[in-house]
Parts: structure tokens; sequence; C-alpha cells
């Protein structure tokens, strides 16, 4: 028996939840970026499920454009936090502190 | 069979996902997130997305995370010790929990707000966009309705990679080190 689009939007679902959780525990920069881009490949994974039970290809082409920006988006942020060691010697969140004070 | 392969993979991925969150070394996260993309990427087989599978495999367990287990090693950060402050963590599980129970929640709900599609079989030779597994449809969608996406995304891509490049050049405003420290000539 072929398990259901609940079942599916649940996986992503839960995902997307883990991600966040990463997001608000972790202090290091990279961890951080890596559970962004988990609750990103949530979101994919609900777009598929949609896609392939409504029968369109719209849902899986739009995992392809989210694919080529995260791709984009990871160069960039991991760019920046190689820029931003470069002058702080660190990335943790914690150490981060030059707009707080 | 297919509900076992889907329950086996789900766990995995849901595993990894939580070990990528929990480990204390950077790089046995990123490998984790490895592990995790993967079984996302058996999940799209499973809904017989086999070219966005590869795609996953291809660009996200390989090129993204490559470039992430690089930066990580290059970096070193796997010294440092996470202090997680009590208040954080209680914050952090109140996240998890209401945010995975409000998504369980409405995604079985799902049919109250709509009628719940029942999986179909897959070839639909009349609808040139409907669901199919060959590469050749994703092109035929890429070049018709989404045409200046497509283009954009191209665009993206290039704006990303002159981004990377301007900001990966030593600017001569870098050289004023805003840390006091002694500047030191390896790099």
């Amino acid at each position: 028996m072929q398990p259901g689009l609940q079942a599916y939007l649940t996986v992503a679902g839960m995902l997307f939840a883990i991600g966040f959780f990463g997001v608000l525990l972790r202090k290091n920069t990279l961890v951080i970026y890596m559970c962004l881009e988990l609750m990103l490949t949530a979101t994919t994974l609900a777009l598929v499920a949609f896609s392939r039970f409504y029968g369109t290809m719209d849902g899986a082409l739009f995992v392809f454009f989210i694919i080529t920006v995260a791709a984009a988006e990871v160069a960039v942020g991991l760019a920046i936090i190689v820029a931003l060691y470069r002058r702080r010697r660190t990335v943790q969140v914690d150490e981060l502190n030059y707009l707080k004070h | 069979m297919s509900a076992f392969l889907f329950y086996f993979f789900s766990a995995l991925t849901i595993l990894a996902a939580l070990l990528v969150v929990l480990n204390r070394e950077a790089v046995t996260s990123a490998m984790c997130m490895i592990l995790a993309l993967v079984g996302v990427a058996a999940l799209f087989i499973l809904l017989e997305a086999y070219f966005l599978a590869v795609l996953q495999v291809v660009v996200y367990a390989g090129a993204v995370m490559v470039l992430f287990l690089f930066i990580i090693m290059l970096l070193d950060t796997s010294s440092r010790r996470i202090h997680v402050t009590e208040m954080n963590l209680v914050a952090a599980i109140i996240a998890l929990v209401a945010l995975a129970g409000g998504a369980i929640w409405l995604a079985n709900q799902y049919p109250a707000v709509a009628e719940l599609p029942k999986i179909q079989e897959l070839p639909t030779d009349q609808d040139p966009l409907g669901y199919a597994t060959a590469a050749k449809t994703f092109g035929f969608g890429l070049f018709t309705r989404y045409m200046l996406p497509f283009q954009v995304a191209g665009f993206l891509l290039l704006t990303a990679m002159i981004g990377v490049i301007a900001l990966s050049k030593r600017a001569p405003a870098d050289s004023g080190d805003p840390v006091k420290e002694p500047r030191d000539t390896r790099d």
C-alpha cells in the first residue's frame, strides 16, 4: 500500500521543525546555516509530494528552482562567513555582538 | 514494500536531521546532513521524481555539502565548546514541539481543507506539463511556462558568482583590523 500525501507532509513538517530547532539551539554559524538548508529541503519534499499527488509538473519545477537558488545562497553565505572569520576570528554567534554594544 | 521503504527512509532522514542538530562536532553534523539529504533523495525516488533525486544527490549532497565541509575544515571550529544556556534550550524545545505539532496537525487536517488526491498512475500523454518521470518533461516545462524564471535563475547564479569573487577578494579596508590583534602574515 502506498503511503498517502499526509505521510509525506508529516515527514516534511517534522524535518522543518527540526531545522528550526537547530537554528534556535546552536551557536555555530556554520551549523545554523546547515539547519537552514535542512528547512529548505523539507519544503522541497512537501512540494514534490504535492506535485506527485496532484499529477502536475509545477511543484517539481519549483523544486528545480529552489535547488538552484539554494546553491547560489550557500556559495554567497559561506563567503560571508569566511569574510567574517577573517575579521573577527570567530564564527560563534554569541561572540559576534558588535551591533549589540 | 513501498510503505516499508517510506517508513525506513523517513526514519533515517529524521534521525539524521536530529543528529545534525545535536552533534557537538561541526564535521559530524555535516556528515549527518549528507545522510539526511540522501534520505530525502530516496523519498523523492519513492515519489517517482527520479530526476530531482539525482539532482538532490549531485547538487546538495555532492557540491553544497562538500563546500560546507571545506569551510568547516578551513575555519577549524572544532575546539570550541557549545555552551547552551538553559533559556536557549527551553525556547528551542518549545519551538520544536509547537512547530512539529502544528505541522503534523495541519498535515492530518488537510482533507478538511480540500479534497485529498489519491495517487495516480503515471503516464498522461495529453497534458504536456502533467507529472512524468523523464528529464525531458523538465526541459519542456523550463523552456515553455517557466522560461522567464529559468533565465532569472541563470542571472542569479551569475550574480552569486560575482558576489562571491567580490567578497573573497581582500578589500583595502580589510587591512585595518577591528580586533586588536597583531596582524598575522600567513595570508
